[in-house]
């Protein structure tokens, strides 16, 4: 008690020094929040937009499906079977039939996937509702990445190629009926869009498809024959490495701020161990023990912390909540990135970040303090009183 | 020990490491110091003044011999048996003051109190009483560095007898003072070594200070040469 209420005291007599220590302290635990927030606000927009536009909660994947080997997609289609085709129309899962093909814009050739999709499907947000669209061309809609790409514009009417289910090779034209936006690189990025029948009659597979997606509202896992059940979480096992993987570059920056702070108290206290000799040896004199005197600068150090969260409070907390209402707008060109990114990111601060932010910086402000203050210890009180430099 | 010894001192030798050899500081010193005495430790620089002084006030020890204070042994007192013997019994004066410079005169002179845990109203009160005796009443919210040499070392004369303790220590107490502001002291340090009959030992080679002791002790090569108590002219 005696501890906290002179190092109160010496911290509100030192002034300046003391209010510079804070305020860099402070500065940090906001910037660790601040930047921890935004990594995770990032993360729950992008899970998020993977389970609106791809995922779905969970897929079925016909046998033969192999995502990351379009070989496989020639072989990866199949009847649909009577269980799915009841929850197909009740809304729950939509049908997806995967082609690999080839577009020709403006006379260049560019590989790319074809998938059909039921127009009025409402459980991925790929906006499928305009392949409604009465048009000589098979009706296409495109991501932004796939126009930039290819250079295409919304009415561009361009020829595309594909191989049937009897391994013929067909082309025709397609119109580019809208071009839609969205965070989710794999959903976008080389990748076409047009309605199931017309892709089913184009590939002579009619009433077929690769996979299912159950909706965000829906969950389901049954075995079907013939088909192979996918859960959400290992369709999103990629994307929860990558935040892991973003969670340690995090962690690297929010070890650097630590250190600069740390360095602040171990600078201002070390300074102090020089400074405050004839002090500490005072403090000896009038009858304090040698480890009162390493409590009372380890408490000092350890109440910079105290006081950061206050005046960090003060500034932050509005500071915080302003981000989290208006976000951050990405670079142009970070949705290149290759993994999902939105326009404009806005933080998530969780009680545990802050939690834990304050109390690991506490107790490390705690541990810088306590080392040079520990070598008072060993300092003559004799000396100190005189303030000799050892 | 006489019966109104508060201080006994037998036999004390004090060795420092100088290189590779030892200087020694004071060499077999015999002295027993009595309750409610104003008595000076003088002598050039290096007789061994200032190290009787931090002997005494336990914050070194003698090589040989043995120093007793309030009935104990310094050399056996262990650190914080040695720390509660300065909070309780001992108060220093310093040359350079050593006040607390994030204090303010007030917080400087309450600092011995509150290691003492008194309350807050006892300790207010006895705060306010020493300023009284050293005539800084006026000067309660001022923090060292706005204070004259002088009124620096009556705040540290205050803070030395706030806790009313049986001995002051006073390391050249007058060293950075004008005559004047000497003078004033010394008369102060007089006053309240005569009403509260708290023990006075100097440690000076300041006549100043010598012509207002009642025994001095004069010291040469860490030896003691002279012995004498000093009548006032009234008591001639």
């Amino acid at each position: 008690m005696l501890a906290l209420k002179l190092a109160y005291r010496n911290l509100v007599g030192a002034g300046l020094r003391t209010w510079l220590n804070v305020f860099v302290l402070s500065f940090t635990y906001i910037l660790i929040i601040w930047q921890y927030g935004m990594i995770d606000g990032w993360n729950y927009q992008a899970q998020i937009d993977m389970q609106d536009w791809e995922v779905g909660n969970g897929q079925y994947w016909q046998d033969n499906f192999d995502p990351y080997d379009f070989f496989s997609y020639e072989e990866s289609h199949a009847a649909i079977p009577e269980l799915l085709q009841k929850i197909t129309s009740e809304g729950k899962v939509t049908p997806i039939l995967i082609s690999q093909g080839t577009i020709y814009p403006d006379g260049r050739l560019q590989s790319m996937i074809l998938r059909g999709i039921s127009p009025n499907q409402k459980v991925i947000a790929i906006p499928s509702s305009d392949l409604n669209i009465k048009s000589e061309e098979i009706p296409a809609i495109i991501g932004q990445r796939m126009a930039n790409s290819c250079k295409l514009k919304q009415g561009d009417i361009t020829t595309i190629r594909w191989r049937d289910a009897n391994g013929t090779f067909d082309a025709k034209e397609v119109k580019i009926v809208k071009i839609f936006r969205c965070d989710v690189p794999m959903v976008d990025a080389g990748q076409m869009y047009i309605s199931l029948e017309n892709l089913q009659e184009m590939m002579q597979t009619p009433g077929e498809a690769t996979m299912f997606v159950i909706g965000k509202n829906s969950a389901m896992n049954d075995s079907i024959s013939g088909w192979k059940y996918k859960s959400r979480e290992f369709l999103m096992k990629e994307m929860t490495e990558l935040i892991k993987m973003k969670k340690v570059g995090g962690s690297v920056f929010y070890l650097i701020l630590l250190l600069l702070a740390m360095l602040a108290i171990f600078d201002t206290q070390v300074l102090s161990i020089f400074r405050r000799q004839k002090e500490i040896g005072t403090y000896i004199a009038m009858g304090m023990t040698r480890k009162q005197v390493v409590g009372l600068f380890t408490v000092e150090g350890a109440m910079h912390a105290i006081l950061a969260v206050i005046v960090g409070a003060a500034y932050g907390v509005p500071f915080l909540l302003w981000q989290m209402k208006v976000g951050m707008s990405m670079p142009a060109g970070s949705d290149n990135m290759g993994i999902p990114i939105a326009e404009k990111i806005f933080p998530v601060y969780g009680l545990g970040l802050i939690i834990s932010t304050v109390l690991l910086i506490l107790i490390i402000t705690t541990i810088v303090s306590y080392l040079p203050a520990h070598k008072i210890s060993k300092m003559k009180p004799t000396d100190a009183i005189k303030g000799k430099i050892q | 020990m006489e019966q109104n010894s508060i201080i006994s001192i037998t036999n004390l030798v004090k060795r420092f490491p100088v290189g590779k050899g030892e200087f020694t500081a004071l060499n077999g010193i015999d002295l027993t110091f009595n309750t409610g005495e104003f008595v000076g430790i003088v002598g050039p620089s290096g007789s061994g003044k200032t190290t009787l002084l931090n002997i005494i006030g336990s914050l070194d020890t003698a090589t040989e011999g043995k120093a007793v204070v309030m009935g104990q042994s310094i050399d056996n007192l262990t650190i914080k048996s040695a720390a509660r013997l300065r909070k309780k019994h001992l108060g220093f004066i310093f040359q350079t003051y050593n006040l607390l410079p994030v204090y303010s005169v007030y917080e400087n002179i309450e600092f011995p109190l509150l290691l003492l845990s008194m309350n807050a109203s006892e300790r207010k009160k006895a705060v306010l009483d020493a300023l009284d005796w050293v005539g800084l009443s006026d000067k309660i919210k001022s923090h060292p560095a706005q204070l004259s040499g002088g009124e620096c070392q009556r705040v540290a004369v205050a803070r030395a007898m706030v806790k009313r303790p049986e001995i002051v220590l006073a390391d050249e107490p007058t060293a950075n003072l004008d005559a004047a502001n000497s003078h004033n002291i010394l008369k102060m340090m007089l006053k309240l070594n005569k009403e509260l009959n708290t023990t006075f030992i100097f440690a000076t080679h300041d006549d100043k200070v010598i012509q207002y002791l009642r025994r001095k002790i004069s010291l040469e090569d860490g030896k003691v040469v002279k012995d004498e108590i000093i009548k006032t002219n009234k008591e001639q």
